[in-house]
């Protein structure tokens, strides 16, 4: 990739963020995305990428553009937006849920998960097929909510490359999977279709964790690697969501390299499963 | 020694890529930063994304200073050292403090040297001390120039030093660098950037 990064920071690296940040704040004013409290770093080389696929050179330009023209601005949203995640990322994340999370959830007559910035859903319906291996699939609901509208309709399709397959599998065996993951879906055209059943009930939703309010009292949060792309102040809006959201003594699970230790809300929640990230809402 | 390398000491981080070879030249590396040394180091070695890693156990082992992984988020100070995570991208959010993703692998690899390179550049601009070592990849190229374009001092391994010369090789003739240095050279030239 012929680095924009590079080009940008040789004008001026202090004009660079300057001019970001009036992108994110004209992108919040005028499509009501807001951005603006996301880690630097990562929105610095996001909109880079953007400036090379939609070849402008300044920032000022990309703007202007951007504010005239919503077809512009919704595919740069998933430069923006877009996390690229695998069915049971993490296997060992996945087996602590299904071995030291379900059996307390089991004591619930119904459930309510919420898988917050769910992308295009790979772990959604890899909870979807634990719940139904654990026999909790059919009292429980779960939301999976992302603001990238693309990535939802992508996740609510349950459908994935043929070629990303065999790593799905080889992650859901290592994630104490029962059966073989061939079972739940079935190879079409376009890619491997996962059983329409496991979707009856699953939640697709529009939801921002920058801008929303809580919509619901769960039992679960899951929400992996969507933190990291928040600065301090966005992390403890989201993780104050998930606890205001939370039933007392409810769970919540991050990515394997995210903390609460040093957030606002450090004291709401205590371990549960340390080494994988499971915390479970102090009563 | 390179006249040129002794002439600028005035850095406030470093960071460090590395890839095959990596695991032993970065033993070396750390293990001869001094106790004092007053500055934050940042390291991306390319790994197997799935396999447990003691990375930081095993540079930790030997090095003066604290080495840990990188946690999201983490403020980092002068006199630590800090590893990219397997299968994340380590940036450099703040003067304090960094970040990780796990946007697209760059060269098949996440975690990539450009990504800590650029983001670092972009943050410490002409404070930044930049290595580059053995490997068998063209990652580090664009990081290289990124880091020499906002006046940072970038050292290469000198190719025919490294077990791997493909990667110091590349960002050599894709950017150039302020010094190409044996890992002793650059060793003793760490010994002499203390801050």
């Amino acid at each position: 990739m012929p680095s924009v990064v590079c080009r940008k920071i040789m004008e001026d690296e202090r004009l660079l963020d300057i001019e970001l940040r009036v992108l994110l704040e004209a992108i919040y004013l005028r499509y009501h995305y807001d951005f603006r409290s996301y880690a630097m770093s990562s929105i610095r080389r996001r909109v880079a990428q953007a400036m090379v696929r939609f070849k402008v050179d300044k920032i000022s330009d990309f703007q202007h553009d951007l504010l005239r023209d919503p077809v512009l601005f919704s595919e740069m949203l998933q430069y923006l937006t877009v996390q690229v995640s695998e069915m049971f990322r993490d296997p060992s994340y996945f087996k602590a849920i299904n071995t030291q999370v379900f059996p307390v959830l089991a004591t619930y007559p119904s459930l309510k998960i919420w898988v917050a910035g769910c992308s295009s859903g790979e772990e959604v319906w890899s909870l979807a097929i634990l719940l139904k291996e654990a026999g909790l699939l059919e009292r429980t609901i779960i939301y999976a909510t992302d603001i990238n509208a693309e990535a939802l309709r992508k996740a609510e399709s349950g459908t994935f490359d043929v070629d990303r397959i065999s790593q799905f599998s080889r992650n859901y065996l290592a994630a104490g999977g029962r059966h073989s993951l061939s079972d739940y879906y079935t190879s079409a055209y376009q890619g491997a279709v996962f059983d329409r059943a496991l979707k009856r009930q699953i939640v697709f939703a529009d939801h921002s964790l920058a801008t929303d309010a809580v919509f619901s009292e769960v039992h679960f949060v899951s929400c992996r690697n969507v933190l990291i792309y928040f600065n301090k102040q966005l992390q403890d809006r989201a993780v104050g969501l998930f606890h205001e959201s939370l039933v007392p003594l409810g769970f919540l699970g991050l990515g394997s390299k995210e903390a609460l230790q040093f957030g606002a809300h450090q004291n709401d929640f205590e371990p549960f499963v340390k080494e994988q990230k499971v915390f479970r809402k102090v009563a | 020694m390179n006249t040129l390398l002794c002439a600028r000491t005035d850095f406030d981080a470093v960071v460090v890529g590395a890839s095959a070879g990596g695991v032993s030249a970065l033993q070396t590396l750390t293990s001869r930063l001094p106790a004092d040394f007053g500055i934050p180091v940042f390291i991306v070695l390319h790994v197997p994304r799935d396999r447990p890693n003691g990375l930081s156990e095993l540079l930790g082992a030997r090095c003066a200073l604290p080495v840990s992984e990188a946690e999201d988020k983490q403020t980092v100070t002068g006199g630590n050292v800090v590893i990219a995570p397997p299968d994340y991208h380590l940036l450099i959010e703040t003067r304090e403090s960094v970040a990780l993703s796990v946007d697209a692998p760059v060269l098949f690899s996440r975690p990539a040297i450009d990504v800590l390179f650029e983001s670092a550049a972009c943050v410490f601009g002409a404070r930044l001390l930049a290595i580059l070592l053995t490997g068998a990849s063209t990652d580090g190229s664009e990081g290289v120039a990124a880091v020499r374009a906002v006046g940072g001092n970038v050292w290469i391994q000198d190719p025919a030093d490294a077990t791997a010369p493909l990667m110091p090789a590349a960002a050599i003739a894709h950017a150039g660098a302020d010094a190409v240095l044996t890992l002793e050279q650059i060793c003793l030239a760490l010994e002499n950037t203390n801050t």
